[in-house]
């Protein structure tokens, strides 16, 4: 089992409806984000695009956050989810350094947090909260181990990307161009 | 004291009800969270959901509030049945709660009081109030006739007071959605077609082969069904084509993006209507059976050619034959959409008229892929005596002008209200519901003038908006999550019933519209329309009438009809379109009766001069006009607009990134708060563009106050549009003061 997501960019509207879909159904303190939207601006007017992206934790196979942490706070889950036992966690921050993907923020009550692919929901066979609340659908979820999913056939089909591959920390987000 | 209507703080009160916001404050920080929800181990626990449908804006859509054991509402989920949503809320609905949750809510009623000879504000019980407010009512009843009240309303709670001021004998009812709005378009499609594209609008975008975007920008103006369909459609591999000055979102998915000069869109719709006809690329089996006026048209638009618009809009005559093909290529399967806030420059009627022309020439209206038929359901009104016939209505303010206004128009309302020797019909008390005047309405003297003279002013809101500060009595409202409203019953694929009932108790002193209208209603001996104890009764009547009851709502939240007509046009059938012959109509009789224009004629716009840029504004998709500034859930996503300002312009007046800007208009207005530059290469160098609804000069509203500019205030000039009354409002232009202006601080 391996859960990876692939966000369609031709989709994406930048909304942010992921982000606050994520705060309400996770307690996310108001102010800090588990996911974001990112805009990427490119060319000159009037030969101009624009990439949108939803980012987040992608949940590398090969964790520099998981490798740091003295106390085992940081750690894999089934299907290769990280996940923060925030009781373990003594708040040092050094997998905020870490991770290239500046994914994780310091939780007011001591502890590091970050995206935890809705765990508690994908045990009860639902999708994360962003993905289920995205208006245009852009963004996908499933089992990479699964040939029949849809995931591996959007990821078949398309043409995609991760984003700094040359971290070499294997991400498992993808990004649909 | 009437005649000097002082503006009041309502934060320099000090109101009490702070221990109640202290609680909120903890639970939005989430330190009653359980630890477990955030390790995701287990699914945190709720003692219910409750249907309701959404309030942020008017899209409406379904939706299931999430309430924790210890009543508090934790998520906003999107109702699966409801097509408007499909289970998916937008980021506003699903931020909804912030609405709910947010400190700076109205909590009491407040009264406005002389206190050693200054004015200000009392809390009052709602008694207190309520006898103020009916006995006002009936002062100006007596003196002018009931007629002389007027309702400013938008939303859900519109309805209570539109039926309170009914049975009062008043029909003055307003709102700023048809003037400053869609008034043109809806006008302009009920001229060609004989109705409007309704809202939710009737088009068919998922199934489209072809979409045009004319100033319209599906995915920052977060309209549920229509950001889900264009995304459906992009699956699909639609063309789309957007025109915009400004790289929109949508201008960035889209196969042509035609960066126009701006005010020259009418240009570019002759000139597609010419290509359609001399190229002979029309639909021309639809136009002979369905249309009527085609060679007046087609002599009209003669020399209407690619190269003359190219002078105009910047646009080249090859891309506008392209395009053009391609929307020939998808017909029926197109929509040249309609918009939706289209007061623009003054001639919006003609423009939208434009748009429906090259629909009809496309063979859009009735097809799928096009704009469909609408069904609706039809909800028995619950009993009540029939209401007095007013002496006179809001048509009697129009004094000769805007003939084909199908609406009231809040301008002429607000000027009827100011009194004037001689003057027939004058508004002496208005009641403001859920509607911000002071940020929605352009013409702020105007606007003053109306309110200083008022002899009551009563605004129900949830929030301390700025129009708050100019109420005689304030009325505290409870969020859409803690009360009953009307049905929802949705005109569009499929006929939809949506319950919204109170997922909690509402907080502090607030109540529901329905009760604020009942209670006044009664005090006026008006009691015979209200023939209940509490709206679920008018409910469950009116859903029993249709075999339905509330106890079944309540479970379902949502529920659809088997539609009973067809959804597109049979090719077969003899079909008649809503207009006086039948047939739509190119050639406008009614235009030219009433003494304008019978097919669509370009006219030149002002331009700014040098130095100046045309203010252009519109939407973002977490915020929905000036309403949602202060919900911390959605500010975060948000905080405040900034000037997009094109990196030419940026050179020119050596300015930087995030650098503060104050923004001057072409008559010397300057804006209230500095604004951030945001350098891109999304927008003209002749343009520059604002998120609308930011720059709150309200201190209570605490998070919102000072931060951005508030476009409306710099909107002096407006285009009045002849036909209906639409405010034209793209026809302002600004310049940049580095350096903050010296002027007396504002609060």
């Amino acid at each position: 089992m391996r859960y990876v997501m692939a966000i369609d960019t031709r989709k994406c509207v930048g909304c942010s409806d992921c982000v606050v879909a994520c705060q309400t159904e996770n307690n996310v303190p108001v102010g800090f984000c588990r996911d974001w939207v990112v805009e990427v601006v490119d060319g000159t007017y009037p030969n101009v695009s624009i990439e949108l992206r939803s980012e987040r934790c992608n949940h590398c196979a090969n964790s520099p956050c998981v490798r740091c942490c003295p106390t085992g706070a940081s750690h894999f889950e089934e299907g290769g989810i990280v996940l923060v036992e925030h009781n373990k966690c003594i708040g040092c921050g050094a997998c905020i350094q870490a991770c290239p993907y500046d994914a994780r923020y310091s939780h007011p009550e001591g502890y590091v947090d970050k995206c935890t692919f809705c765990i508690h929901r994908v045990r009860e066979g639902k999708d994360p909260a962003c993905v289920s609340v995205c208006p245009t659908s852009c963004m996908n979820f499933g089992d990479l181990d699964d040939p029949n999913s849809k995931i591996v056939n959007v990821l078949k089909n398309r043409k995609f990307k991760s984003l700094a591959p040359e971290a070499g920390t294997k991400p498992q987000i993808f990004y649909l161009v | 004291m009437h005649s000097r209507r002082k503006f009041i703080k309502i934060s320099s009160l000090g109101l009490g009800a702070t221990a109640l916001v202290g609680g909120m404050a903890k639970w939005v920080v989430g330190s009653s969270s359980p630890k477990n929800i955030s390790i995701g181990s287990q699914s945190p626990v709720f003692a219910k959901k409750v249907p309701t449908y959404c309030e942020v804006c008017f899209w409406k859509c379904a939706g299931w509030a999430y309430v924790t054991p210890d009543n508090q509402i934790q998520k906003i989920i999107g109702n699966a049945d409801d097509p408007q949503c499909n289970g998916r809320l937008c980021p506003r609905g699903t931020g909804g709660v912030g609405m709910f949750s947010d400190p700076d809510r109205l909590k009491t009623p407040l009264m406005r009081v002389i206190k050693n000879g200054e004015q200000t504000y009392r809390e009052a019980s709602w008694d207190e109030a309520l006898d103020f407010i009916s006995n006002k009512m009936k002062e100006i009843a007596e003196k002018h006739g009931p007629e002389s009240m007027a309702l400013f309303n938008h939303g859900s709670s519109g309805k209570h007071f539109t039926q309170l001021l009914n049975a009062f004998g008043s029909n003055n009812v307003t709102a700023p959605s048809f003037a400053q709005c869609r008034g043109p378009r809806d006008t302009g499609f009920e001229l060609t077609f004989g109705e409007s594209v309704s809202s939710p609008e009737v088009t068919d975008i998922r199934d489209t082969r072809c979409m045009v975007l004319i100033g319209s920008h599906i995915g920052e103006n977060m309209h549920n069904g229509q950001v889900q369909e264009m995304s459906e459609a992009i699956d699909k591999g639609a063309v789309i084509i957007t025109v915009d000055p400004r790289l929109s979102t949508a201008a960035s998915k889209s196969k042509y993006w035609l960066p126009i000069k701006p005010s020259t869109d009418l240009a570019l719709l002759l000139s597609w209507i010419h290509v359609l006809i001399y190229d002979d690329i029309y639909n021309k089996e639809y136009v002979a059976k369905y249309a009527e006026g085609y060679n007046e048209l087609k002599d009209h638009v003669k020399d209407y050619t690619p190269e003359w618009a190219y002078g105009i809009t910047t646009i080249k005559p090859e891309q506008i034959r392209q395009t053009a093909r391609e929307m020939a290529n998808a017909s029926p399967a197109v929509i040249i959409h309609p918009g939706r806030h289209t007061t623009w420059y003054g001639d919006d009627v003609q423009r939208s008229r434009a748009i429906a022309i090259l629909n009809a020439l496309l063979g859009s209206w009735g097809s799928r892929g096009g704009i469909f038929l609408k069904e609706g359901f039809k909800i028995p009104e619950f009993p009540h005596p029939v209401y007095p016939k007013p002496s006179w209505s809001w048509q009697d303010t129009l004094n000769g002008r805007y003939p084909l206004a199908k609406e009231s128009i809040t301008n002429t309302i607000i000027e009827a209200s100011i009194p004037e020797e001689g003057k027939e019909h004058q508004i002496k008390g208005w009641i403001v519901s859920g509607t911000n005047l002071i940020v929605s309405i352009p013409l702020k003297e105007q606007l003053m003038k109306a309110i200083q003279s008022l002899e009551l002013l009563v605004v129900v809101d949830t929030m301390p908006m700025e129009i708050t500060g100019y109420a005689d009595v304030v009325l505290p409202e409870c969020t859409y999550l803690e009360r009953y409203d009307d049905l929802r019953a949705t005109a569009h694929r499929e006929p939809t019933l949506c319950l919204r009932m109170p997922a909690v108790e509402p907080l502090y002193e607030t109540k529901p519209a329905w009760w604020i209208a009942k209670q006044i209603g009664e005090r006026l001996g008006l009691s015979a329309y209200y023939n209940y104890k509490n709206f679920s009764e008018v409910l469950d009547w009116q859903l029993k009438q249709v075999g339905l009851s509330l106890s079944e709502m309540e479970r379902v939240g949502t529920k659809k009809f088997a539609r009973k007509t067809p959804v597109y046009i049979d090719p077969n059938s003899d079909y008649q379109f809503k207009t006086a012959s039948g047939k739509i109509h190119f050639y406008s009789k009614e235009l030219e009766e009433a003494g304008f224009d019978p097919m669509p004629k370009y006219t030149a716009h002002d331009q700014p001069e040098e130095g100046f840029y045309r203010l252009i504004y519109g939407r973002a998709p977490m915020h929905t006009f000036s309403r949602t500034a202060n919900n911390r859930n959605l500010v975060a996503l948000m905080p405040e607009n900034a000037v997009w300002v094109n990196p030419q312009v940026v050179e020119l007046w050596g300015l930087k990134k995030d650098q503060h800007v104050w923004l001057k208009n072409q008559d010397g207005i300057v804006s209230n708060f500095s604004v951030k530059v945001r350098v891109t290469e999304r927008i003209r160098w002749d343009s520059v563009y604002i998120v609308h609804g930011f720059g709150h000069h309200h201190k209570p509203l605490t998070y919102a106050f000072g931060r951005g500019v508030n476009d409306t205030e710099l909107i002096s000039k407006i285009s009045v549009d002849p036909i209906m009354g639409g405010t034209g409002m793209r026809g302002n232009f600004v310049t940049f003061i580095k350096d903050q202006p010296k002027k007396e601080a504002k609060s």
